[in-house]
């Protein structure tokens, strides 16, 4: 069973098989990663563009080794150098791609939904790597597949979302696929930054966190942004350490082999206590390796002859 | 039209055929030192740890356990890619073993165009550098569009281009049959 769309714009639109399908391909693709050539000439003429209106290191170069290690060819464009900071439109500009031949345009804008404009517009398959508060949804597979790999199912696991869930474009895609997969999604932070009416996506709510620890078995801690906090959605980092830092003390009230995950990149001392990000439940560096794995799951299972 | 099957080989004759390959392979080689078996996925993988047990029970193996044996997916090898509908399952290859210095067999169930050979080489040849390459297969029915030949046949079959040669092996289908499928019109 392929993709039904020749576009990954976020897990809310990708049903449960799909998503299977993704977390058991990158399977085999993770095994190419011991060997000494860690290269296959599976995309070889294809091309993907890296169309970032944001910064980013680790997404953009885990999509570039995405490519590369398909034998993609492959071209990453920083916004911030080029014309359409001389005022192109987002159709023209990926237009401009297409006419290029790319099959490929992986995409990350501050503005929720310009990934699905593109979508609309364009024959190439657009890879929404980051919309705006709204997804990230390879971010989001590369999560399910680490769970997965880890505690080797994902329905019925407790699974907790800590910190920042209305900026977090992880904890939506994060959301969307664990409830598909059959998980119980918690998420708890400060009343200003859990969305309204969050619960009608099938979520627990708490703001204590150690009662929202209590039996879980996975953790994902999400970034605190701090240039939010001129925003003043809390009162002061100090009161958020205090009150929803992840360390070893608040470590106690969950499952004793519950894993540690964090989107990086971290705060250490903000939102996770080094000991803890450093602890062998830890599986962080594990999720970017996953993330490479994944990516090239995405860009293979989309190659198909378009429909 | 319905569908016209042909058992073309039955359980016995299989069994007669492995055991053909197994002993020529010891016979070429002179013997099975440096022989490895890689069987290519699905049925190849089957025919393939069939072909090591006879290989085990022959004269030249006395006192060998064991004969290293791998296993390659070329779903990521393939160059037909651009014309699929949709992209194939990608499965596992496993080579723990060296293969620098051996003479690796590889084998599959049928040969046909050749292009399945020719990725399963190119994949290999991303492992190492083997001292030589062969190949073992059931069935040779012909139509080739690359210069490949097996080292070792089964059995030929003359079929037709649009003729389907299905191989079932008891790992996987639960039987063993060769059967040449009439395509419906």
């Amino acid at each position: 069973m392929p993709l039904k769309s020749k576009d990954l714009l976020g897990l809310e639109y990708l049903d449960k098989k799909e998503i299977e399908l993704i977390l058991d391909t990158a399977r085999p693709f993770k095994d190419l990663f011991t060997r000494s050539i860690k290269k296959v000439p599976t995309l070889r003429g294809k091309t993907v563009v890296n169309l970032f209106y944001e910064p980013s290191t680790r997404t953009r170069t885990s999509f570039e080794i995405a490519a590369k290690r398909l034998s993609a060819d492959l071209v990453n464009i920083a916004v911030s150098t080029s014309s359409v900071v001389k005022g192109e439109s987002l159709i023209d500009t990926g237009k401009t791609f297409e006419a290029m031949k790319a099959d490929f345009i992986v995409i990350r804008h501050s503005l929720a939904g310009a990934p699905a404009v593109l979508a609309r517009n364009l024959n190439a398959s657009i890879i929404n790597a980051g919309d705006g508060f709204h997804e990230h949804p390879s971010q989001g597979l590369l999560d399910l597949f680490t769970i997965r790999e880890k505690k080797k199912r994902i329905a019925g696991l407790k699974i907790l979302l800590v910190g920042d869930i209305l900026h977090s474009r992880v904890a939506k895609s994060n959301i969307w696929g664990l409830t598909k997969l059959g998980a119980e999604v918690r998420v708890v932070g400060p009343p200003t930054l859990i969305p309204y009416k969050i619960e009608e996506l099938g979520v627990k709510v708490y703001y204590d966190i150690e009662k929202a620890l209590e039996g879980v078995d996975v953790i994902n801690i999400l970034r605190i942004q701090l240039e939010r906090q001129q925003e003043s959605l809390f009162p002061s980092v100090h009161e958020y350490i205090e009150l929803f830092q992840m360390n070893k003390e608040r470590l106690k009230f969950a499952k004793p082999d519950a894993l540690i995950m964090h989107p990086g990149p971290m705060n250490r001392g903000i939102e996770i206590s080094s000991d803890v990000a450093d602890s062998a439940n830890a599986v962080i560096n594990e999720q970017v390796t996953n993330g490479i794995a994944v990516r090239m799951a995405v860009l293979y299972l989309l190659s198909a002859k378009k429909r | 039209m319905a569908n016209k099957n042909k058992i073309i080989m039955n359980k016995e004759e299989m069994n007669k055929a492995i055991k053909r390959l197994a002993d020529e392979i010891v016979k070429e080689n002179s013997g099975v030192e440096d022989i490895a078996i890689i069987g290519i996925q699905t049925r190849g993988v089957p025919i393939g740890k069939r072909i090591i047990t006879e290989i085990l029970k022959s004269e030249p193996a006395k006192g060998l356990k064991e004969i290293p044996f791998g296993i390659l997916d070329i779903t990521l090898y393939r160059d037909d890619m651009d014309s699929m509908a949709s992209v194939p399952v990608v499965k596992d290859t496993v080579i723990p073993f060296d293969i620098n210095g051996k003479v690796v067999v590889i084998v599959d169930d049928v040969i046909f165009t050749g292009r399945s050979v020719r990725a399963a080489i190119d994949e290999l040849i991303d492992f190492g550098r083997p001292k030589r390459i062969e190949l073992a297969v059931l069935i040779d029915r012909g139509h080739r569009e690359l210069p490949i030949e097996p080292n070792f046949v089964g059995k030929k079959i003359p079929t037709k281009r649009e003729e389907i040669v299905a191989v079932e092996v008891d790992e996987v289908d639960g039987k063993d049959n060769v059967i040449l499928r009439q395509k419906e019109k």
